[in-house]
């Protein structure tokens, strides 16, 4: 017989509210360092030097064809044999960032170029220099172009943060586990966990649907595209 | 003590990396016809279907693969199926396969002009027909890329069977690691393998979506 008792994982509310918050704040480093290195990296592939462009897309490729749980672990026990000694949550950041850099150089590149080349022609012809052209005229109206494609990777991100708790790294997937070799209860547990995940990435989807266009591109950009 | 040469390590990893191979099948085979299942179910505007396959959509692709694992695991023990690490992970990752197998085609179909559609109508064809003879043929067309750029998060999404204790590429990768203490050296090697899996078949789905752009 069936007997659920969802009672039991839900007296241990903290240590989930603990967790959801701890995934949360990974997401939100990983994010902001992600996307960072994403605009990087798809500018370099878009219009950088040519062997800055193929280093890079050896990065990408190499990230995208392994699987995170692997990048985790390569960097988790792996790295210390060279001496870098991290702990599980700098770990969990560094592989969350260095995976997000890779899906949104791909998905930043589309977006440059995308770009019609009479904008970037009437930029120069106003006497903006190479800076000011990419970082005023060419990325924010491409940002606005693949802000879905690029909300979509970030939830993705997210929900593979489930697998730093395999690291000891304590978010909600390990919040979950916590519960469970309490009182046994791993059904109840993780399907609450669960939730709490599906709850967390309609938050985020529409939280950055609702930051991009006000703090990331501007609206006129969202406007135009 | 028994000393690992690098071969040791290698060879062992790609016995290993068969059960990679055999899991990913399953859960391709498996999640593209009960995909296909769900796409026709929707398609035929079954009442309710809409909205079920919406929500179940919704619901896989709104999770983490690692907890629909986990809850395979659990779920299926409560009503006293006895659970292997085999059958939990096979059910989940077909279940998770099928959930964004039935989005892409769904998206595949939507990409036929609505033409197509009332001329299959007109010609009075039964909801199979026009499938077989109409709608299918051109959708698979158009399928056919992504779906195989699909195979290789398939194929990565198995690396998390290693969790629930399923022995394929990466847990005989943590289990060398703890018979040989050589992390750096296993993990990059597990690494590579996954990249000669994976990357062939990105880049012949890349191959295929520009070719298939071309022709248009």
């Amino acid at each position: 017989m069936v007997a659920l008792d969802f009672l039991a994982v839900l007296e241990q509310w903290p240590a989930l509210l603990r967790g959801a918050a701890f995934t949360l704040g990974l997401t939100a480093v990983s994010a902001l360092v992600g996307g960072a290195v994403g605009v990087a990296c798809g500018w370099a592939r878009a219009s950088g030097p040519a062997w800055l462009a193929a280093l890079v897309g050896v990065y990408v490729e190499l990230i995208r064809n392994t699987p995170f749980i692997v990048q985790l672990f390569f960097i988790y026990f792996g790295l210390p044999s060279l001496g870098v000694k991290l702990t599980p949550e700098v770990a969990s950041v560094i592989a969350m960032v260095v995976n997000l850099g890779a899906y949104a150089a791909e998905i930043v590149r589309a977006g440059i170029e995308n770009t019609p080349r009479g904008q970037i022609e009437a930029a120069r012809s106003l006497a903006l220099n190479e800076w000011q052209v990419f970082t005023r005229v060419v990325l924010p109206p491409a940002l606005g172009r693949v802000w879905p494609a690029m909300v979509s990777q970030i939830v993705i991100v997210m929900l593979g943060s489930a697998v730093c708790g395999q690291i000891a790294a304590q978010e909600l997937s390990y919040a979950a586990n916590l519960i469970l070799s309490r009182n046994f209860r791993g059904f109840e547990s993780y399907l609450i966990a669960t939730a709490i995940y599906l709850l967390l990435a309609i938050f985020v989807r529409e939280f950055l649907n609702w930051a991009g266009p006000r703090w990331i591109f501007g609206r006129t950009a969202a406007a135009g595209r | 003590m028994v000393d690992f040469s690098l071969w040791d390590i290698l060879r062992n990893l790609l016995l290993a990396a068969r059960w990679t191979v055999v899991l990913s099948i399953i859960a391709f085979v498996g999640g593209g016809l009960v995909g296909l299942g769900l796409l026709l179910a929707r398609l035929a505007r079954w009442p309710g279907a809409q909205l079920v396959v919406a929500g179940y959509v919704q619901l896989f692709q709104g999770t983490p693969l690692l907890m629909q694992l986990f809850l395979a695991y659990f779920g299926l023990a409560l009503f006293g199926i006895n659970v292997s690490a085999w059958v939990a992970a096979g059910v989940a990752l077909t279940l998770y396969t099928s959930a964004f197998l039935a989005e892409i085609w769904r998206g595949c179909v939507n990409a036929i002009p609505r033409g197509q559609w009332e001329a299959a109508d007109s010609l009075a064809l039964s909801f199979g027909e026009k499938m077989r003879h109409v709608i299918g043929p051109q959708a698979l067309r158009i399928a056919v890329p992504p779906t195989v750029g699909f195979l290789v998060q398939v194929i990565k999404g198995t690396a998390l069977a290693s969790v629930i204790g399923f022995i394929e590429l990466t847990k005989a990768g943590t289990m060398i690691t703890n018979a040989t203490f050589r992390p750096f050296t296993v993990y990059a090697c597990v690494a590579l393998l996954y990249f000669a899996l994976c990357f062939p078949i990105s880049a012949y789905s890349r191959r295929l979506e520009r070719s298939f752009k071309r022709g248009h």
